[in-house]
């Protein structure tokens, strides 16, 4: 059994298929396409995109919020799953810390992209120089700095420590150069009880560790919006507003992912229909919880009546940003809540089809909380639109292509389910259920 | 002699092996156990498993803590801008940036233990065998006196050990 499920989860390490190539190839494509319109818009000025007074905050944002968003699909999902024990979290734990470091290096760019002159990004870091400028720590940015930096590291190495004992295995079955980087890599791991209790031990400390890094992170980007006295910005909502809204996106691009690596990878014995109906029902209850928060704010907003903003409110349920308003609450809450709560629906294409319509409507979310506001300021006379215009994006399109991307060559590099862990969940005491009424008889399902 | 092992298919056999081997006087700690899984619930392998980490974890998240008030006092005192009157050091903004340090200390300090305790990265020990990744338990003794080697190979040997190797 354990030599079936080390060959199984190794095959993609090991063997390497012409449509492998050809998907680098035409995702490289794309992610070079991002960069030339990135070098485009560096050369020219923002004066070749949409950007334009008073709206100076767009696409460019709305994707660094939407993937330090889809960033909370990883290491916050996994690390609640390992603290509850919960035994069916072992084949997903590490396609969704993948996710986690790769959204949040992607999400971390666009700030960069943004930036007119973004070799001077380093302004942000503080060390002493001779500019006798020092980073203003009131700044909601500098806190954005220190939050995903912290995020970042630390769910790369909640990722990486694990990967030690697969890496080890490849190591033990590897040749050549590969034996030598694995060699490497797996830091001369052993398998001796103490170093697997140290390790349990360690992934355990940061998981309870990066829960609240997890949470801050988000409620932090969400200070991006709420420290200012923008109409529908500066709300106290926000924090968990947008904490549910990243776990909610993050849990859409789960499922996706999953459902896209069980095709590929032939991965249909370890990434179950047990595990889509557990991750749908999460997805169920954050849909839910998405419309709670939309309707607060909304509700709020429009009892108040303060002019500024109920001129934003109704640009976006009735003006020109209704349509995107609409298909939002379509997206994220009338298709997927009939898909994921009748029981008869529930498949794991319809899990997938509800996910996709999360991931798109969570991205138009956050660009009508970020455009309509800055659109429709205080004072009329400084009311603009914005459109954006091919530079913004072909990035975008690329940075979905490089997620893609990252996963496809990370999926080469390590066995994208641990296989260890996987072992570890075959006892006879720890095994998780098979099927879905198995895992309903046992208590597993959510 | 540097050391003797058996390589065992089931955690049962290895159980047999461990137990073999305290009968035949060894201590449970000079027997040497690797496993491409943990096995926590067996006996042979539970042993050493008294930890700090969790102490240095918090010891690591005083120190982000401390260095982050530091950080942002020390520097927002020599660096002064215009606030318009408002506190120089302003704490409540600085708690965000002291919050992240201090989960970032605690981090730190859990892989650094990590590492130190488990001794990561190290060379491979003359006693491991490739076949612990296809599933086999290693149990063995190193370094064992030579008075006791057949004892010792007999106990590895009656628990059906699938293959038993001395290292010279």
């Amino acid at each position: 059994m354990a030599d079936r499920v080390a060959s199984d989860l190794l095959r993609p390490v090991f063997q390497t298929t012409g449509r492998f190539y050809v998907l680098i190839a035409v995702l490289s494509g794309i992610v070079l396409c991002g960069l030339g319109a990135w070098g485009y818009q560096i050369y020219y000025g923002f004066g070749v995109t949409g950007y334009n007074w008073p709206v100076y905050w767009a696409f460019h944002e709305t994707n660094f919020v939407f993937w330090i968003g889809i960033s909370h699909a990883g290491t916050l999902i996994s690390a609640i799953l390992r603290l509850v024990n919960a035994t069916w979290r072992r084949p997903v734990t590490r396609c969704a810390e993948v996710i986690t470091a790769f959204a949040l290096m992607i999400g971390a760019m666009f700030p960069l992209i943004h930036l007119g002159r973004p070799w001077l990004a380093f302004f942000l870091i503080p060390y002493p120089s001779e500019r006798g400028i020092w980073p203003n720590y009131r700044s909601p940015l500098v806190w954005d700095f220190f939050a995903i930096n912290t995020y970042l590291l630390s769910s790369v190495l909640f990722l990486a420590l694990p990967m030690i004992p697969d890496f080890a295995l490849i190591r033990d079955r590897a040749t050549g150069w590969r034996r030598k980087i694995y060699k490497a890599l797996s830091l001369g791991w052993q398998g001796t009880p103490r170093q697997w209790h140290r390790l349990e031990s360690a992934m355990h400390i940061m998981a309870l560790v990066i829960l609240p890094i997890a949470v801050s992170v988000h409620t932090i980007v969400s200070f991006d919006f709420s420290m200012a006295v923008v109409p529908m910005w500066h709300s106290t909502i926000f924090g968990p507003y947008f904490v549910a809204g990243a776990i909610f996106s993050g849990i859409a691009a789960l499922i996706v992912v999953m459902a896209l690596l069980r095709k590929a990878l032939h991965l249909e014995s370890y990434l179950l229909p047990l595990h889509f109906q557990n991750l749908g029902k999460l997805l169920l209850l954050m849909s839910l919880l998405w419309g709670y928060f939309v309707f607060s704010e909304r509700l709020t907003t429009w009892y108040g009546n303060s002019p500024h903003e109920m001129s934003v409110f109704w640009s976006t349920q009735t003006g020109a940003y209704s349509p995107l308003f609409w298909t939002m609450v379509l997206c994220n809450f009338v298709i997927p809540f009939p898909l994921l709560a009748i029981r008869r629906l529930r498949s794991i294409t319809t899990a997938v089809v509800a996910s996709c319509c999360v991931v798109t409507g969570m991205w138009l979310e956050r660009f009508l909380i970020i455009v309509p506001s800055l659109a429709r300021k205080s004072t009329s006379y400084s009311w603009g639109s914005y459109t954006p215009e091919w530079p913004e994006i072909v990035i975008m399109i690329a940075s979905f292509a490089t997620m893609a991307l990252l996963y496809a060559l990370v999926s080469k590099l390590v066995p994208i389910i641990s296989i260890w862990e996987l072992k570890t969940g075959e006892h006879p005491r720890l095994k998780a259920p098979a099927s879905v009424p198995e895992a309903e008889a046992a208590g597993e399902i959510l | 002699m540097m050391g003797i092992y058996g390589l065992y298919e089931t955690p049962q056999a290895a159980q047999r092996a461990f137990e073999g081997l305290r009968a035949a006087g060894v201590v449970a700690s000079d027997i040497t156990v690797m496993s491409s899984e943990p096995l926590e619930e067996w006996e042979f392998a539970s042993h050493d498993r008294t930890t700090v980490m969790p102490w240095i974890a918090v010891m690591g998240a005083a120190l982000g803590l401390t260095a982050a008030y530091l950080l942002t006092a020390i520097t927002q005192r020599a660096w002064p801008i215009n606030t318009g009157g408002m506190p120089i050091v302003s704490n409540w903004t600085n708690i965000i940036i002291m919050f992240e340090l201090t989960m970032l200390g605690a981090v730190l300090a859990t892989v650094l233990t990590l590492l130190m305790t488990a001794r990561l990265p190290s060379k491979l020990s003359s006693m491991y065998d490739p076949a612990i990744s296809n599933g086999r338990i290693l149990i063995g003794v190193s370094r064992p006196q030579d008075a006791g080697l057949d004892r010792i190979e007999r106990a590895l040997k009656a628990a059906d050990a699938e293959k038993l190797c001395r290292i010279p």
